[in-house]
């Protein structure tokens, strides 16, 4: 292995506290629901979406780079492993979910409530 | 000619790639790593068919933290999301177990890695066990609704509170109907569970306590919440049912949307299944750590391998959990 195992003990420690950390105001958030957040848009869901997705984007940072200890291996197998998830993510998730607001905006007129 | 050709060198590394490591990661580590992206791609999949569907039935999906509200111990306590928070929890303590065991094997500390991994397996089981019982109180329901006979779901409140079936009806049920068994029907044919009210019995009891409402699927944009009837629109919509629906399953389910519990029972079982897939190969590993084949092997890379696997699985339940129970 090219990187050297010196005990990571702390590092992981100070990880969970911040997976947890993350994960109470997640929680906290979701049973508040401040109206400012629910009622203020931006791109097609509202803010405190946002702020789940984007906390989210943060603890599986974490994850990743900590637990499954990529920022250890060399800088192209973490790259090839992200840039290829992250991109054909990205890519997948847009189309689809412009393709279900398609559907929303043609269906939802059929439907009689 | 040789340079061409693959030479069986009696090497017993050939099935590691010849001793030859890209990127510096060993071949099962690169081969873990492509299946983990891989799989990735396939929770991906179902997370954005979930989120196709969410978006096109936007304004009547149902409503996260009305649906899991149940917390052990504390009954008919409104308690959204707890319970999920503590198994999300439960889920990255054992990831955490996971990664102290594979920074043990990195010293060769045997006994260390064995109880980090008897711990990571422990927590794995309370976290399975969690999900199959918040699958049990999603299939049995907690409220009760009646289904429209253009296929809406109507759920009934009082005093602004969605209230059970159970909390407004107390007549027989009129109809007259039984579950269809072997011992009171044909012998060789069984019929599903019937509801425990008939609509009929729930009109009636709707019609005499002028306290009740109907809640519709759709959710009033300016509010973010179900809309509620009025008293006379709610009996006039109540004069339409056709089925009374208790709890979940594939076809219909108390809470809206049939395909929104079909996505459930889909995404965070294929989950469950990936976890309980990580338990049994975390366990044929702790033993493997215990008997001491990986102190003979003077590697405790299989711990790292695994480690990798259990951690995606903790992974990929932040993004579950996101877009479930928060989003």
């Amino acid at each position: 292995m090219a990187h050297a195992h010196e005990s990571n003990t702390k590092r992981i420690w100070i990880v969970l506290a911040i997976l947890t950390v993350l994960t109470t105001v997640e929680v906290a958030l979701g049973i508040v629901r401040p109206d400012f957040l629910v009622f203020n848009d931006f791109l097609g869901t509202h803010l405190l979406n946002w702020i789940f997705i984007i906390l989210t984007i943060a603890k599986a940072y974490y994850i990743a780079w900590a637990f499954m200890h990529l920022e250890g291996e060399k800088p192209w197998l973490r790259r090839a492993i992200v840039w290829t998830g992250v991109f054909l993510i990205c890519y997948l998730v847009t189309l689809i979910l412009i393709e279900g607001d398609y559907l929303h905006d043609t269906l939802a007129p059929l439907v009689k409530w | 000619m040789g340079a061409n050709i693959a030479v069986n060198s009696d090497n017993k590394e050939t099935w590691g790639g010849g001793g030859v490591k890209p990127f510096g990661a060993s071949y099962g580590k690169m081969m873990m790593w492509f299946f983990i992206v891989s799989d990735a791609l396939t929770f991906s999949g179902f997370l954005a068919a979930y989120g196709l569907t969410r978006f096109k039935f936007i304004d009547s999906w149902p409503i996260a933290d009305e649906v899991f509200t149940h917390f052990p111990g504390l009954h008919g306590v409104h308690a959204p999301m707890y319970y999920v928070a503590l198994m999300t929890f439960i889920l990255i303590v054992s990831s955490v177990t996971m990664v102290l065991a594979v920074d043990a094997g990195h010293k060769m500390q045997k006994k260390k890695v064995a109880w980090y991994m008897f711990a990571t397996i422990i927590f794995g089981i309370i976290f399975v066990g969690s999900q199959a019982w918040e699958w049990k109180n999603f299939i049995n329901g907690s409220y009760g609704a009646v289904k429209t006979a253009d296929n809406h779901i109507l759920q009934f409140v009082k005093d602004g509170h969605q209230i059970a079936l159970a909390d407004f009806v107390h007549s027989d049920r009129k109809d007259g109907r039984v579950q269809h068994q072997r011992e009171n029907g044909l012998w060789f044919e069984k019929e599903a569970t019937i509801s425990q009210y008939s609509v009929a019995q729930i009109q009636e009891a709707f019609k005499a306590d002028p306290s009740l409402l109907v809640r519709i699927e759709k959710i009033n944009p300016d509010t973010k919440k179900k809309i509620i009837l009025s008293r006379e629109e709610s009996i006039a919509k109540l004069a339409t049912a056709t089925r009374v629906v208790e709890g979940a399953n594939l076809i219909e389910n108390e809470y809206g949307n049939p395909i929104f519990a079909d996505f459930f029972f889909f995404i965070t079982g294929f989950h469950g299944f990936h976890v309980f897939s990580g338990i049994v190969i975390n366990i044929i590993i702790f033993f493997n750590v215990v008997l001491g084949t990986y102190e003979r092997r003077g590697s405790y890379e299989m711990v790292e391998k695994v480690g990798l696997y259990w951690h995606f699985v903790d992974l990929v339940w932040v993004f579950v959990f996101t877009f479930f129970y928060l989003v």
